[in-house]
């Protein structure tokens, strides 16, 4: 895990040789400069419709511009008309890999503004889901991420073992995508019986994935190739831009939600630790996310063992009012820092919304990231920053 | 349970109730001086600046000096009442629909829901976080407006990076106008939409058409049955040990 110290100084030499290259048309016998090259909106690497425009010198990028709104749906001037419950409905379809993970902030927000605060058991069974919502999501990135290199057998590996943990989510709550189980107050309901033992065999499983990724992938000479040096967001590029999760945890700063803004879940209950990692590479974005998705599957097995007793929901009117008021309360989603500011003037629905998605600001550095890097590395920088289309577009 | 490490840290999370972000507050109005109009603490919860526009570029500046060098987000508020919106109307209210219909949420003085105060129709929202002090901080400005349209507020491109998509977000949602910003065009919607859809006063046609079947669900409820139901879930709590 020693850094290579010139990670971030070999970038700038990139983008500087990338820079003459279109300066002083190296290649102008050949004519290559000012292609234009359009990446999606239809590509495997962008989990749903994001296009890129990318201006090339030959192989290498002079400027890729990122142009979303293909799935823009309007989450914050829907939620202006609904009640809160109803809002649950639409942020679960935000980041729809994590899906009880988008809940939780917003459901907190509300709660905050109520004074009301969920029991102990309400707690940490959000907790426990959270987690496996970060395990389903992430487990998935850590296969996609084979594609985009070339290698097709890890993906497959991560739908099977990712199907173990939306199972688990399934018998809870309902719904292996759109739970909609997080209540103003609590939860909607209790676990079942017996759910406690199978995760905790589920989780050795995703243990036992994580094994098999850090062999298939990580150890491979051709994705350390790919990834390795490429990609590099040094520390105050990746704060100054707003990224937030493992991508900012892969450029070295050691900031989690988790442990330095802990909402009232049970995190702070267990024994965990937060990893970071020097290079900002995309191996470093690949690795961060690899032992973070270890560390939950610890989190989960401890929760378990611990959930306290006692009521699931805290005592709430029927008929949610909100008082009025603003609160922000943002956690650290399976891809980044999510975040809901939730104005009320003390009606059934809230007044504004304002939702913080993780993948916006993450993408946002796209143009900063990719200037002087080569075509093929496009994907594999874009594999790595992970984002899904519909936390980008809202 | 926590390691040595895990317990400090949880302390710091826990602690900043009041004093330590009262103290914050302070030390804050103090290195921005005259720009901070205001400044309100929500205990356990966040802390709000409000800042004079004017001084908005050199604040944000400062700020990020001082340690608050991680961008979180920025964006607006309209704090018009629009039309459609069902759920504060008064016909609604009068339909004793709610737990207790509390006069005081009802009729809330704008000043009490807004935190950090402020009389302009827009505000700028923006947060930042200092990873070094495990601290956060939400950022509001007015926004005057000059001949029925929100004047123009200086860019913080230069100062956070990533403050550009989101001055684009602002842009089309709301009609603000940043300074110096180098590409303000439409981020999400086509180029040639009009109108700012995060205002107030643009209308959503599909509700403005369309009664919204879950207020139908809510008002259907009887009076009595809702008492009943109610002292259902309160014998269930009760039974379950929760209010001992």
């Amino acid at each position: 895990m020693s850094p290579p110290p010139t990670a971030s100084a070999l970038r700038e030499q990139q983008a500087y040789v990338a820079a003459q290259a279109a300066d002083a048309r190296v290649n102008v016998e050949l004519d290559t400069g000012d292609m234009t090259l359009n990446i999606g909106p239809q590509h495997p690497a962008t989990h749903g419709t994001l296009r890129i425009a990318c201006q090339l010198d030959g192989e290498q990028v002079i400027s890729a511009e990122p142009l979303m709104g293909y799935m823009h749906r309007g989450y914050e001037k829907l939620c202006e008309v609904r009640t809160y419950p109803q809002c649950t409905t639409l942020i679960n379809r935000i980041d729809w890999l994590g899906s009880f993970a988008n809940e939780v902030p917003f459901i907190l927000a509300a709660e905050q503004l109520m004074g009301v605060e969920a029991p102990p058991r309400a707690q940490w069974i959000r907790t426990i889901l959270f987690e496996l919502s970060r395990i389903a999501n992430v487990s998935l990135f850590l296969g996609d991420m084979g594609v985009q290199v070339g290698a097709l057998t890890p993906v497959f590996f991560a739908f099977r073992d990712r199907e173990r943990v939306l199972n688990q989510i399934e018998e809870v709550t309902g719904g292996r995508f759109h739970p909609n189980f997080d209540r103003i107050g609590g939860l909607k309901d209790d676990i079942p019986r017996g759910w406690i033992a199978e995760t905790h065999a589920v989780m050795a499983k995703m243990r036992g994935f994580c094994d098999e990724m850090e062999d298939l992938l990580m150890g491979n000479e051709i994705f350390q190739t790919r990834c390795r040096s490429v990609g590099v967001i040094p520390g105050d590029v990746a704060l100054s831009y707003g990224l937030s999760g493992a991508n900012l945890r892969a450029s070295g700063v050691d900031w989690d939600l988790r442990r330095d803004a802990n909402p009232g879940l049970a995190w702070d209950q267990v024994d965990w630790r937060v990893w970071t990692h020097p290079d900002g590479d995309s191996f470093a974005r690949y690795w961060v996310r690899l032992q973070e998705t270890r560390e939950a599957t610890k989190i989960v097995d401890q929760l378990l063992d611990g959930i306290p007793s006692g009521p699931i929901m805290a005592k709430v009117p029927r008929i949610i009012k909100v008082p009025a008021g603003e609160a922000y309360v943002s956690t650290e989603n399976p891809l980044g820092e999510m975040g809901y500011y939730v104005v009320s003037k003390g009606g059934l629905g809230p007044f504004r919304v304002k939702i913080r998605t993780p993948s916006f600001s993450n993408i946002s550095v796209v143009p900063w990231v990719m200037r002087g890097t080569y075509v093929p590395d496009i994907i594999t920088i874009l594999g790595s920053l992970y984002f899904i289309l519909g936390d980008i577009d809202r | 349970m926590a390691d040595g490490t895990g317990d400090e840290q949880a302390d710091d999370a826990a602690a900043p109730g009041d004093e330590a972000r009262e103290a914050l507050a302070a030390e804050l109005s103090e290195l921005l001086g005259d720009a901070v109009v205001e400044s309100h603490v929500e205990a356990g919860q966040n802390l709000w600046l409000r800042i004079d526009i004017e001084q908005w570029h050199g604040a944000m500046s400062a700020l990020r000096d001082a340690g608050f060098a991680y961008f979180g987000f920025l964006s607006a508020i309209d704090w018009t009442d629009a039309p459609e919106r069902r759920y504060e109307d008064t016909e609604f209210d009068a339909a004793g629909v709610g737990e207790e219909d509390d006069e005081a949420s009802s009729a809330t003085a704008e000043e009490t829901v807004r935190r950090g105060g402020g009389e302009t129709r827009f505000q700028l929202l923006a947060q930042l976080h200092s990873p070094a002090r495990h601290a956060a901080v939400l950022i509001k400005a007015d926004v005057p407006e000059a001949d029925g349209a929100p004047a123009s507020v200086p860019s913080i491109i230069d100062i956070f990076s990533g403050a550009d998509w989101h001055e684009r977000e602002a842009h089309e949602m709301f009609g603000l106008v940043f300074d110096g910003h180098p590409n303000l065009e439409h981020i999400y919607l086509p180029t040639e939409f009009e109108g700012h859809p995060l205002r107030k006063d643009f209308p959503l046609l599909a509700r403005a058409v369309k009664p919204w079947p879950g207020v139908v669900d809510i008002e259907e409820i009887p009076p009595e049955l809702e008492a009943q139901l109610e002292a259902e879930v309160m014998a269930e709590f009760e039974a379950s040990g929760a209010g001992a």
